[in-house]
């Protein structure tokens, strides 16, 4: 995930050693300004009280957090309860993004393997094939999703046609449908590091594993997932993130019962009716999550590579 | 039909094709049991491909290969009881030593304890017991080397493949290698094949030798019968240094032909079948089997000039044009002993040779 | 004669990969024959039309698209432009200037936008914008771009440059050439390739992106997505799916672009 490349150890060019800081400066200041500064006013944000027709007053306040937790009771004076809805909609995202990348695994290894164990020179063809789509904007996927999996859509039509069921599935508007959803929109970010890591492994090991008796599947099992571990945890991490915070998907394709942090978030900046702290503090614990897993993540991989 | 238990493997008109490219054109041979066998050839030769058809990982496009009587050729690779040493080893990365040694019998259904138990036992055998909880990228080539040995043991196989297996280590430790192959092979009674480019390694190592060229079987024999009666110019050129040169027979009687060498030489040796009178044939000359004389009376002496010497360390090389003919490498053992004499350039010599040096061969 | 053992083989694999690309193009498909719908409804098929597509240009609500797709287009030229040329000099400082102390946290501040949900930072935008008092509109938008699409353009760049061996600058200046001329004369032309794919995909994630812009975009100013989701928001109608369709065009003629360009190579001549 990180934009690295030849990182320390190998030799590294010096060529432009005097200009690295005016090289860099740009970027510096793009980014420290629009990327690291917001998040840095958007944690102070979360610690303020809340204005009612949105936005902030300056005073501090752990309202947000204590919301986030906590039920007082309508007048905020009764003794503390867990406050079960926002710790909800947060488990409903994980198990909703959880589902999403089980299903773009199930999927996603199989194609994966399968384009990396085609002939070389017809291996960038699949690929390209898998990534078009992604190339379409997300908004449209989703949309083009939707209208297949309406009541009246065509794939109720076509199996109604088809005499395989009598009544439409009614899949829009359920768990489901946001899955499917999901998976559809990162479903090529799994097969990628996938496919990238099934074609730098060493197909003798399989050999190796054949030849000492090991049955196709013991193989599989036992030998080339473990191989390619690394670009499935990738591909896990690259669909289950974006998918935990997604937006769109749940918005059109799910319902009441389907809101995830992303609608909640959004909800909290919408015209006057928001919360801004209560919006930034449930960004920080989103960030917070990913931020922990990407770490995991990085000890992970350095501890494979060591 | 050969199925006594002195064959372990019989392959029978084996063919391999890739789409129009014959890799094996019709090979037919017997490895007997108990034998360290060798495949020797230039890269491309088929030899490794003749290796994996029997270890099951190449299909046969035709013909059968039999494992003690049995047809094994139509079996996946871990139906068959033989075991590979790979060229590049193939240990699995995620398994320590003991896990790799025992991989094969865990496959087999023996428990994890038993499993383990043979494979330190395995592992007693090539030395590497104190690294069993390794992992394989901690280990040194060798020993990567000899862990995968052990795995391909450890099962206990009728027959152990070895893919190049010391291809990928350096000079002294492949020599140490050979010799504790050598060793294991006798120890366990089980039949090598073995995998080679290396003709030294060849000869050095093998019962029996199978010299294969473009597909096709050149010459099977002890290393011995090979080296020193190559079959045809293949063999006599790929198997060591020779002086291999075009010659015209002049005559053929009682089994010895006199051959035309260019200019004024000439030679006699035994004759070949199917040669005579201005026949065109190849004749191969070893250059240990020749020595230099300064001062030329015998009858058979080739006359010449000294190009050039070169030192080679154990060896003395000199390189002889003869007048108006070929020329001629000439080694001899540098030692006190040894029949070295330094030569300078230009110095007049005579080509002597021993009884049966020159030999005639079939193309 | 039994089909000969390939252990690289899993039954079922092929299946599951056709499946696969069935579910990746069946919703575009679908949508891109509906395109041709003559019907106002978007349930019947009543034979081929191209009355949508004329409906996108002239209708009723063309006039609000096609200042949509003006500022879509404009935005995310001048984005991906911005990016690119940020992120090849900050590649050419990671990859050509050394270690330093800053280089892991410079490689860390530039795919930051990757790893932060793209909620979060839309949130994170628009509270800095507030903070800040910038009023809203065309120029917040095209500042959040420009950050979010450094990542991107970046990672063909600097792919690219790995690529590039050390020894072709060091052969110029050897040669008498200055560093600026090394760079400008030498690595430039050989980062074409790399430049160009990373400008695409910083313009495609432009043209693309919802979220962000939706938090940042100030009350009336629209880009095409925006636009296209307040519409959806009513239903989705057929005009929507013509539009979606012109889209989906422009993303292909845009992939289709970038695998030319990446095929092309300056070092291999043509």
């Amino acid at each position: 995930m990180a934009g690295g490349g030849a990182t320390g150890g190998a030799v590294q060019s010096e060529t432009y050693r005097e200009a690295r800081t005016l090289l860099l400066l740009p970027a510096w200041v793009t980014l420290g300004l629009l990327t690291l500064a917001p998040l840095m006013i958007m944690l102070v944000y979360s610690f303020l009280t809340k204005e009612f027709r949105g936005g902030v007053i300056w005073e501090f306040s752990l309202d947000a957090y204590d919301q986030f937790f906590f039920d007082r009771g309508l007048f905020g004076d009764e003794p503390p309860k867990i406050e079960w809805t926002y710790i909800g909609i947060f488990w409903r995202s994980i198990w909703q993004a959880g589902a999403a990348t089980t299903l773009s695994l199930l999927i996603g290894f199989p194609t994966a393997y399968f384009i990396a164990t085609r002939p070389e020179g017809q291996r960038a063809l699949w690929v390209f094939l898998v990534t078009i789509p992604y190339w379409v904007n997300l908004l449209i996927r989703t949309v083009s999703m939707k209208f297949l999996l309406r009541d009246e859509g065509p794939l109720n039509d076509g199996l109604i046609g088809l005499g395989i069921i009598s009544e439409p599935l009614g899949i829009v508007n359920t768990n489901l449908a946001v899955q499917l959803g999901l998976f559809y929109s990162y479903l090529p970010f799994m097969v990628l590091p996938i496919y990238a890591a099934v074609e730098r492994y060493n197909f003798a090991l399989s050999e190796a594993a054949s030849d000492l008796y090991a049955p196709r599947w013991a193989v599989m099992r036992r030998i080339v997932i473990p191989s390619v571990k690394p670009g499935i945890i990738a591909g896990c991490i690259l669909v289950f993130v974006p998918s935990l915070g997604s937006f769109l998907a749940p918005d059109l394709l799910g319902g009441a019962k389907t809101f995830m942090i992303g609608s909640l978030i959004e909800e909290q900046f919408k015209g006057n009716a928001g919360n801004w702290p209560f919006g930034a503090a449930a960004s920080m614990i989103l960030l917070t999550m990913v931020l922990i897993l990407l770490m995991i993540f990085a000890r992970q991989s350095r501890k494979e590579a060591a | 039909m050969p199925q006594d238990r002195d064959i372990a493997i019989d392959v029978q008109n084996a063919v391999k094709r890739y789409g129009t490219f014959a890799a094996l054109k019709k090979i037919s041979l017997s490895i007997r049991d108990n034998e360290f066998f060798t495949l020797l050839g230039p890269s491309g030769c088929g030899k490794t491909t003749l290796l994996r058809m029997i270890a099951g990982f190449e299909d046969v496009t035709e013909g059968a290969i039999f494992l003690y009587g049995q047809e094994i050729d139509r079996l996946p690779p871990h139906k068959r009881p033989v075991n590979t040493v790979f060229q590049n080893y193939a240990l699995f990365p995620h398994m320590d030593v003991l896990e790799n040694v025992g991989f094969g019998l865990e496959m087999l259904g023996k428990s994890k304890a038993e499993a383990r138990a043979r494979a330190g036992e395995v592992l007693e055998m090539v030395q590497l017991s104190q690294f069993a909880a390794r992992k394989p990228s901690q280990l040194s080539g060798g020993q990567q080397q000899r862990v995968a040995l052990a795995r391909a043991l450890a099962p206990r196989p009728k027959v152990l493949l070895l893919d190049e297996p010391l291809s990928a280590l350096d000079l002294k430790l492949r020599k140490a290698m050979q010799v504790e192959l050598k060793h294991l092979q006798r120890e366990t009674g089980i039949t090598f094949i073995f995998v080679t480019h290396d003709q030294e390694e060849a000869l050095t190592m093998s019962d029996r030798i199978a010299v294969m060229s473009s597909g096709e079987l050149q010459q099977l024999g002890e290393a011995r019968e090979i080296y020193e009666r190559p079959r045809n110019v293949f063999v006599a050129d790929f198997i060591g240094d020779t002086n291999l040169m075009e010659v015209t027979v002049d005559a053929v009687a009682k089994g010895r032909a006199q051959c035309h060498l260019g200019g004024r030489h000439r030679l006699t040796c035994d004759a070949v079948d199917g040669i005579g009178p201005g026949a065109k044939v190849h004749m191969s000359l070893r250059p240990e089997r020749l020595f230099l004389s300064a001062d030329p009376v015998a009858d058979e002496s080739l006359k010449g000039r000294v190009r050039e010497m070169i030192y080679i360390g154990t060896d003395i090389a000199t390189i002889v044009d003869l007048d108006g003919g070929p020329q001629f490498t000439v080694r001899s053992s540098n030692s006190s002993r040894g029949n070295a004499r330094i030569f300078e350039p230009g110095t007049e010599v005579a080509v002597n040779m021993e009884h049966g040096a020159a030999r005639l061969l079939i193309d | 004669m039994a089909k000969p053992y390939d252990l690289r083989r899993y039954p079922g694999f092929f299946a599951i990969t056709l499946l696969c690309l069935v579910i990746l193009y069946a919703p575009l498909v679908v949508v891109a024959v509906y395109s041709f719908n003559d019907s106002p409804s978007i349930t019947i098929w009543e034979g081929f039309s191209l009355r949508w597509y004329v409906d996108v240009f002239t209708g009723p609500e063309s006039g609000k698209f096609k200042e949509a797709a003006w500022n879509s287009f404009i935005i995310a030229i001048t984005a991906a432009t911005t990016a690119t040329i940020i992120a090849t000099l900050a590649a050419t400082a990671v990859l050509r200037a050394g270690t330093f102390r800053l280089r892991t946290v410079s490689i860390g501040l530039i795919s930051l936008p990757l790893m932060v949900p793209e909620i979060v930072t839309a949130v994170a935008t628009l509270i800095f914008f507030n903070a800040i008092a910038i009023e809203r509109g065309l120029m917040t938008i095209l500042l959040a771009h420009i950050a979010f699409c450094i990542p991107f353009a970046y990672l063909p760049i600097s792919a690219r440059m790995q690529g590039i061996e050390a020894t072709y600058e060091q052969a110029a200046m050897d040669l008498y050439a200055t560093k600026r001329q090394a760079f400008t004369r030498i690595l430039l032309p050989l980062m074409m390739p790399g430049i160009m794919s990373g400008f695409i995909l910083a313009f495609i994630i432009s043209l693309d992106d919802f979220i962000i812009t939706n938090f940042v975009k100030g009350a009336g100013v629209e880009t095409l997505p925006t636009a296209i989701f307040g519409a959806v928001k009513q239903g989705i109608k057929p005009n929507i799916m013509a539009i979606s369709t012109l889209l989906l065009a422009v993303s292909i003629v845009m992939v289709a672009l970038s695998w030319l360009i990446g095929r092309r190579d300056p070092a291999k001549g043509r």
